[in-house]
């Protein structure tokens, strides 16, 4: 049981690093971004460049795909997403640019990246073992990494001004705006926040799974379950359904034959989707 | 390392914008071209088999093209490879079978999955076109059906044979079976089950799944490795998920042994595994460095020139357009119109198998298993990664 705890952490704490960005994206352009899994792809391959292609440190690759990705996030912004906005009111378009930009990247990415799963270096060697369960060492690392991110990022949005300000234009944008916020140049930031943390994420798990150019629509599917679990939108809640799927997922499997275990997830949160279509925290972002 | 691999992008990138080119001149117009097709799954989590059969094809085109063609009774053809991707959708392999029938192809490499080559076969059969499916249903090559021959040797016929050798050389008595909860990998254990139970085997491990997209692989193999299997099956393992798994078995701290039987790139292997995916057995094509031969070395180069990287799953996939082509040469002019030629040629065909150092016959087998001759006589060759490297760990052949 302590293995399938320590699962259930390990896989909780990467879900819940996934889950950030599509959740800030959404809490401040409205926009659910079946993008994020793509982006997270390419934020595996930037690092896998970086470090086993270039040879360059890990950490410095891990850098570079928040920026890289991160600047890919402000152009889909600029050019994709606000042109369309302006001109269009209905939320069903932006989600379908969204699934067509999933598909180009992910079309674009094979072409770049070619067919072959990809993994770098182990960035630490060695094996915790804890009353007979085993975690490997490069798992403990990206666990407190992904922590670290996470409580940065809380701490950004709660205390800095353009987090506040971020905050502010997710619950009023016009109220926002009247308090002489640049909201063109903060929703850009914002998109390229979200896309950053979608890059940072692939960047970090690429240590301790790997990386494909199809990886990114299930992540993308995840990630939406686990906004909608937490509360779409809410910090908080991304971080919630990103570490309550990891639970339901670990122990599923240590319960259920496999086949069975997404099934019942499913069913689950269709369940608690009926009784609480907001999810657990049920409030908007902030 | 960083000139080799912008170099590789930049080639790809221009291979791209040249293909573009040609297609919209509509080339060959001065030379006789047959036109043949490529119909997989070459995007998603599965383009290490859709994607590396059409780049495969292509590469070997290429070489008969720059030796001047194709001789098919008194006329030398061009080759012009055409690929559709299905992307692993039944209804995709049916449509892209229409696209390719329409476009006047007759003969067609692919698709790679039971579902969606079963959702070809219709078409193929309706319109008379032949097809060369890596999927391992039965009833695809049985008659009634007659338009696919298998491209490769069938899990349930390599799986009894690796089982075999590792009672007999690593004395395994326990064996566990995982895959994804997806048709084709679930056929293939449960025919190696069975196959395991027949050799004596106890299966300790039988229902255990995981679904597409997985990342972390711990929870599920937790309950996997908890039965103390001395062998773990991962059966229909797609290329993306190899390695990871093989990775978080020896996390987990399994010292058994491990194997697949579909087709593994042992660089991509090793590079997510590491030093965990060494001693993984495969059952693969004929690339491994003792066996192959000069012409494979040739091919081995063309294909790296092409697409920036070697990917050992081309060493099984290019079977497929040289027995095709080979077929086609001693069937004469009457088969590019009416593939009833080319089946009446299937039974005594024996053509050379140039891939192999030591040579030998390429013909149709599978008269046992289906019936008919609808399987092309790959080699077994059954290989253990090492340092990023096949080793052979022996050869064989099918039984017809």
């Amino acid at each position: 049981m302590t293995q399938v705890l320590l699962n259930a952490l390990v896989v909780g704490t990467t879900y819940a690093l996934i889950a950030l960005g599509i959740t800030i994206i959404f809490s401040i352009m409205k926009v659910v971004n079946f993008a994020h899994g793509q982006l997270y792809m390419i934020g595996g391959f930037v690092v896998y460049y970086f470090n086993v292609v270039f040879g360059l440190p890990f950490w410095f690759g891990l850098l570079m795909s928040f920026l890289i990705v991160g600047a890919l996030g402000v152009v889909m912004e600029l050019f994709l997403f606000r042109p369309v906005m302006l001109r269009v009111k209905r939320e069903e378009v932006t989600m379908l640019l969204a699934m067509g930009t999933a598909v180009f990247l992910e079309s674009l990415a094979l072409i770049v990246f070619g067919e072959k799963q990809r993994g770098v270096p182990p960035i630490a060697t060695g094996i915790f073992e804890l009353f007979g369960a085993r975690l490997p060492t490069g798992r403990v690392v990206v666990i407190f990494i992904a922590a670290a991110l996470i409580i940065a990022l809380m701490a950004f949005i709660g205390y800095t001004k353009t987090g506040r300000a971020l905050r502010a234009m997710a619950q009023d944008r016009e109220a926002t705006a009247l308090q002489g916020v640049n909201l063109k140049w903060l929703s850009a930031m914002g998109f390229g926040l979200g896309t950053g943390l979608a890059g940072l994420a692939g960047g970090l798990l690429v240590a301790i799974f790997a990386v494909h150019t199809g990886a990114g629509t299930a992540v993308s599917i995840k990630a939406f379950l686990m906004i909608m679990i937490g509360g779409a939108g809410v910090l908080s809640g991304a971080i919630l359904g990103g570490f309550v799927l990891g639970v339901l997922e670990s122990v599923g499997y240590a319960l259920l034959p496999g086949s069975m275990t997404f099934l019942v997830i499913f069913l689950i949160v269709i369940g608690f989707l009926i009784v609480r279509p907001n999810g657990i925290m049920g409030k908007p972002w902030g | 390392m960083l000139a080799w691999n912008t170099g590789s992008i930049r080639r790809k990138l221009m291979l791209s914008v040249a293909a573009g080119v040609l297609t919209v001149s509509g080339y060959a117009q001065a030379e006789e071209t047959l036109k043949l097709g490529a119909l997989g799954v070459m995007s998603g989590p599965f383009a290490g088999w859709g994607g590396v059969m059409c780049q495969t094809f292509k590469s070997r085109a290429g070489m008969w093209n720059d030796d001047g063609g194709v001789k098919i009774g008194d006329k030398t053809y061009k080759i012009d490879v055409v690929c559709v991707d299905d992307k692993a959708d039944p209804k995709g392999a049916q449509t892209g079978a229409e696209k390719l029938i329409s476009d006047g192809i007759k003969y067609i490499q692919g698709p790679n999955t039971d579902s969606t080559a079963e959702s070809a076969k219709t078409v193929m059969e309706a319109n008379k076109a032949i097809n060369m499916p890596y999927a391992f249903s039965k009833s695809l090559y049985t008659p009634p059906a007659s338009q696919s021959i298998l491209g490769m040797v069938a899990s349930y016929q390599v799986g009894p044979i690796i089982y075999k050798w590792l009672m007999d050389n690593k004395g395994i008595k326990k064996i566990a079976f995982l895959c994804e909860n997806n048709a084709d990998p679930l056929n293939q254990r449960n025919e190696g089950s069975a196959a395991a139970k027949g050799l004596g085997l106890e299966v300790v491990s039988d229902q255990e799944t995981y679904e597409s997209g997985t990342t972390d692989f711990f929870p599920v193999l937790t309950k996997v490795i908890g039965t103390s299997p001395d062998h773990i099956v991962l059966s229909g393992v797609n290329p993306s998920d190899v390695g990871p798994l093989i990775k978080a078995a020896r996390e987990l701290g399994f010292t058994g042994t491990m194997s697949t039987e579909t087709g593994q790139d042992p660089k991509a292997i090793y590079e997510v595994a590491g030093e965990a995916a060494n001693g993984f057995i495969v059952a693969g094509g004929a690339s491994t460095e003792e066996i192959r031969s000069d012409f494979m070395v040739k091919f081995i180069e063309r294909y790296t020139k092409d697409w920036g990287e070697w990917n050992d799953v081309a060493g099984l996939f290019v079977y497929g357009p040289e027995i095709m082509v080979q077929t086609l040469q001693k069937a004469g002019p009457a088969a590019l119109e009416d593939t009833e030629a080319f089946k009446a040629a299937l039974d005594g065909f024996v053509g050379t198998n140039p891939f192999l150092k030591d040579g030998g016959e390429l013909k149709y087998v599978g008269r046992k298993d289906y019936g008919q001759p609808r399987q092309v006589s790959v080699p077994i060759v059954v290989q253990a990664v090492k340092d990023g490297q096949y080793e052979p760990l022996f050869v064989g052949a099918l039984n017809d």
